[in-house]
């Protein structure tokens, strides 16, 4: 591989996980020049993309990441000011434009390189190569539980370190002493023996022109003093007095209100659009019929039919005028598509098994089957799911001929920009995007339909307009957790250990190895059939770990109890070469004081997930009472391999759950007529308040390679409360949401306590 | 026409009298920190006070109003600017995380202590159920509704804290 030198593309090619064949990118030594005039004002000098120091001292770092609500820009801030040497109080952090320059590398890196460690010497070329291709794929994403481990752990401590050793490099000329005389400390260059002091500001300007190492020497753990700590989240305070700035909160003079409906069976088209009426209402300034549009997120491209857009001059006149249109929409024969045609079409193909793809085959699965004493099968589904972010998708837009601007709240914002470009038919440079605190992403807010939907109203009414997803807009026109199928059959030997496993799925989507276990088991043959429907389906908070979990984890659990075992201990005797696994769950027993008897009607349940490079254990607790399940308890470990912010860590684990426990309870998304049949918080509904169990999250720093804190703790919540029911009451739920199962006792379930309860 | 008190400033506003108060309180009145979360009090984003009780503004129609007195998150600091305790309790319990649901549990709980200084934990449940939060931080909205419980009492009438 080249050596990394001051500008220009190497000739030597790599081929990427897309077949693309990219010349190795050398990353500029300094990008102020390029970047600098995006990012710095008045008094500010900007030392490395990620970092400027204004004349006040204050640094700030200038982050490739979006705020939806995980906190990682404090996060990052901390692995900054740590390498940097940074007093915390002259600390601050804002978002990166949406620019070429802060293309991000994580997920390129993640999903080119997925499970590859690379040599540190090899690094930084690799990182030339992804940042050059994350530019070209417009990828400046959040996702993935990528911020930290990432983008944090390869490029901003480095930023932090590598502009300590410049303003070093920079005070030493001035002072005419060695580099290694002087000391950095709180913001300020320290020369001892001379008594010479003086704050990073002085030399900001003159250490912008130095070149920045490579290879800048970090801090070990043991050294950390900003890192590993609660600091706390420097966009709390505005979230609670109410100035906080969403996407939502722009107004632009003369902003108009557009209300939107797009075409209930996915891909559909208008056949027949009456505005009279709504045209005759006071406010009303026009009614905008969009084409099929081109919608691309993380997991691919779609077509995502006609919509109909009512502008006016306010958002509840819109809606009340959206609401009076007479529409006729092509059903694309897709009118008998329901989700119960669907499951019968994965439960065929699944059955017929044709094209299936491998992930996993060891071992001779017909001959341990042969030698099973004991077999067991079973079939999980789990339903289409809805994101529900607070906040619906909503943008607002000017855009003219040779121009378009936007505000918008997105985990993409280069990707979005380009997305606005290419379908406007604009160069990127025509298009300005100005991102937003989102109230809440999960992934949603990754798919770009509704900022190209905003542009194509504002450019037609030739005014600046915002547009607003109704909730039922929102809970309709989603990219869905797919619904997913998953047959299993297990083979168990004499002494009830666990020979063979053997699985098979519907759709393999992202990341590769969320189907696997990390159980000992000689024998296994994980695969999948492709089972497509029309309905779209994106990244939502863990992607496939969020069905696979479930399935595999429940499913583990049903072969400990057909081998007569603890769940628990099933687990660790096949963990036996997995030393962080097995610490986790041992933790995670242990916090939950695992065996101590419960009350009648009461049950616990564990689970043992790896995602996003995060080990999670988690025992739920619940009661089961007239087949109404009250969720009391979840205790969950982590090890994320180190936590930079322990506060930050477990509220976003807490996150997780909650977010995977309303979908393992309530979330369900039917099929009805092709169309989705859910509207509301009323028929797709979340844990609240009331119903909320207690939670305590421990974290483990094993010091091995970083994981991820945002999706981590969703995957494993369903399977321990599916297990935890089967505690309490012999009943197994294969099938999510869990208010659909019947979980009452047979004497609950007879005539006679029915009519009582009547 | 309808006029009412805005965090102690009297208010005119002319439009559909059924328009509902979210959308008056944001597109002309200008205050951004009340949300729009469901448009069908099903969320509870959108909370403000009428007459010191919580009360979704996504479905209050303005015309309703009428001679009320509204406090919506932007008021519930003191007039002097300090914090309100339950404020403070949030910061102090780093509470929000994507933050868009904050101001609607902030006027719910606010509402509640006004009402009832030392909720019990199903007070709270009750109080609280209406709020949906999609980054699950109850655990720590409880934790800071009970911080503040007992130590003050806020009179959400005058929109200030006493004792």
């Amino acid at each position: 591989m080249g050596k990394w030198t001051r500008r220009g593309v190497l000739s030597a090619g790599v081929v990427g996980g897309t077949g693309l064949v990219i010349g190795i990118a050398v990353r500029p030594g300094n990008p102020t020049e390029t970047a600098g005039h995006l990012v710095t004002g008045k008094g500010e000098n900007l030392l490395h993309i990620y970092l400027k120091i204004d004349d006040q001292n204050r640094a700030t770092a200038i982050l490739p990441h979006s705020e939806m609500g995980q906190g990682a820009q404090t996060a990052l801030t901390q692995m900054l000011a740590e390498e940097l040497d940074a007093d915390w109080d002259l600390m601050r952090f804002e978002e990166a434009p949406a620019d070429g320059a802060y293309a991000n590398m994580a997920l390129g890196r993640g999903y080119l390189f997925a499970g590859v460690n690379f040599p540190d010497a090899v690094v930084p070329t690799v990182d030339g190569l992804v940042l050059k291709l994350a530019d070209a794929l417009g990828m400046q994403i959040t996702g993935g539980s990528m911020s930290i481990r990432s983008t944090g752990q390869y490029f901003i401590r480095a930023a932090g370190a590598a502009v300590r050793e410049m303003l070093v490099n920079a005070a030493s000329k001035a002072w005419g002493v060695p580099q290694d005389e002087i000391r950095t400390a709180n913001s300020r260059l320290y020369h001892d023996t001379s008594g010479r002091s003086a704050p990073y500001s002085e030399f900001a300007a003159a250490a912008a022109r130095v070149t920045p190492s490579s290879t800048p020497k970090l801090k070990k753990a043991g050294q950390f003093t900003v890192m590993g700590q609660s600091k706390p989240r420097h966009d709390i305070p505005s979230k609670v007095d109410g100035t906080a700035m969403f996407a939502m909160d722009v107004k632009r003079p003369g902003m108009v209100y557009a209300a939107i409906r797009r075409t209930p069976v996915a891909g559909g088209t208008l056949l027949r659009l009456d505005d009279s009426k709504a045209r005759a209402m006071s406010g009303v300034i026009d009614v905008i019929k969009i084409d099929a549009l081109k919608a691309s997120g993380m997991l691919g491209a779609y077509s995502a039919g006609d919509s109909v857009a009512v502008v006016a001059d306010s958002y509840w006149r819109a809606e009340k005028a959206l609401a009076v249109l007479e529409l006729e929409w092509s059903t694309k024969g897709k009118e008998q598509v329901s989700s119960a045609s669907i499951f019968e079409q994965f439960d065929r193909d699944i059955t017929a098994g044709v094209n299936r793809l491998v992930d996993v085959a060891s071992g001779d699965a017909d001959a341990a089957f042969d030698s099973a004493t004991t077999l067991l099968t079973a079939d999980y589904r789990v339903p289409y799911l809805a994101h529900t972010c607070m906040e619906p998708p909503n943008a607002t837009a000017e855009v003219t001929a040779d121009r378009a601007e936007i505000w918008i709240g997105c985990q993409n914002p280069l990707g979005f920009r380009q997305h606005l470009a290419a379908n406007l038919g604009l160069d990127l440079e025509q298009v300005t995007l100005h991102n937003y605190f989102m109230g809440g992403g999960f992934g949603r807010k990754s798919n770009a339909d509704y900022a190209l939907q905003t542009a194509i109203i504002a450019r037609r009414v030739g005014r600046p307009v915002q547009m607003v997803y109704s909730r039922a807009e929102d809970i309709k026109q989603d990219f869905y957790r797919p619904a997913v199928q998953s047959r299993f059959k297990a083979g168990l030997d004499a002494d009830g250990k666990l020979i063979a496993w053997q699985n098979t799925y519907v759709d393999k989507h992202e990341p590769a190895e969320a189907p696997l276990i990390p159980y000992a088991v000689p024998t296994q043959d994980i695969g999948h059939v492709a089972s497509p429907t029309h309905v779209p389906f994106g990244a939502w908070r863990s992607v496939d770990h969020s069905q696979h979990g479930f399935f595999t984890e429940s499913f583990i659990d049903e072969a400990a109890h057909a081998a007569g075992r603890d769940p628990y201990e099933f687990r660790a005797e096949m963990l036996k070469d997995k030393p962080r696994l097995l610490a986790v769950l041992n933790r995670v027993a242990q916090e939950a004081n695992w065996g101590r008897p419960m009350e009648e009607g009461r049950g616990r349940g564990i689970s043992l997930q790896e995602s996003f490079g995060s080990i999670v254990g988690q025992v739920v607790e619940v009661t089961v009472s007239g087949g109404k399940t009250w969720v009391d308890r979840v205790v969950a470990v982590i090890d994320a391999g180190y936590a930079v912010s322990p506060d930050g860590m477990k509220a976003q684990i807490e996150s997780g759950i909650i977010y995977g426990l309303s979908a393992a309870m309530y979330g369900e998304i039917t099929i009805e007529q092709g169309a989705v049949a859910q509207s509301s918080f009323a028929d797709y509904d979340a844990i609240r308040m009331h119903d909320a169990p207690v939670m305590e999250t421990h974290i483990i720093n094993s010091g091995a390679a970083m994981g991820g804190a945002g999706e981590p703790g969703t995957p494993g919540v369903a399977p321990a409360l599916a297990n935890a029911i089967f505690d309490a009451t012999g009943k197994r739920v294969r099938t999510l949401p869990v208010i659909k199962a019947d979980l009452r006792s047979d004497a609950e379930a007879s005539p006679s306590v029915a009519a009582v309860g009547a | 026409m309808t006029t009412f008190t805005l965090n102690g400033e009297v208010r005119t506003v002319n439009t559909d009298p059924e328009t509902p108060a979210l959308w008056v309180i944001r597109e002309q009145l200008d205050l951004t920190g009340t949300k729009f979360g469901c448009g069908m009090a099903q969320c509870g984003a959108c909370t403000i006070h009428v007459n010191g009780r919580a009360q979704r503004s996504c479905i209050t129609p303005v015309s309703s109003l009428e001679g009320a007195s509204v406090t919506t998150i932007e008021g519930l600091k003191g007039a002097d600017g300090t914090l309100h305790a339950l404020q403070q309790a949030w910061i102090d319990q780093q509470v929000p995380q994507c933050g868009y649901c904050q101001s609607g549990q902030l006027m719910s709980a606010a509402a509640l202590l006004a009402e009832n200084p030392s909720p019990s934990d199903s007070d709270i449940d009750n109080a609280m159920r209406g709020n949906v939060c999609r980054c699950g931080m109850y655990g720590r909205i409880r934790s800071a509704i009970k911080q503040v419980a007992d130590a003050s009492f806020y009179d959400a009438m005058e929109g200030n804290q006493n004792g």
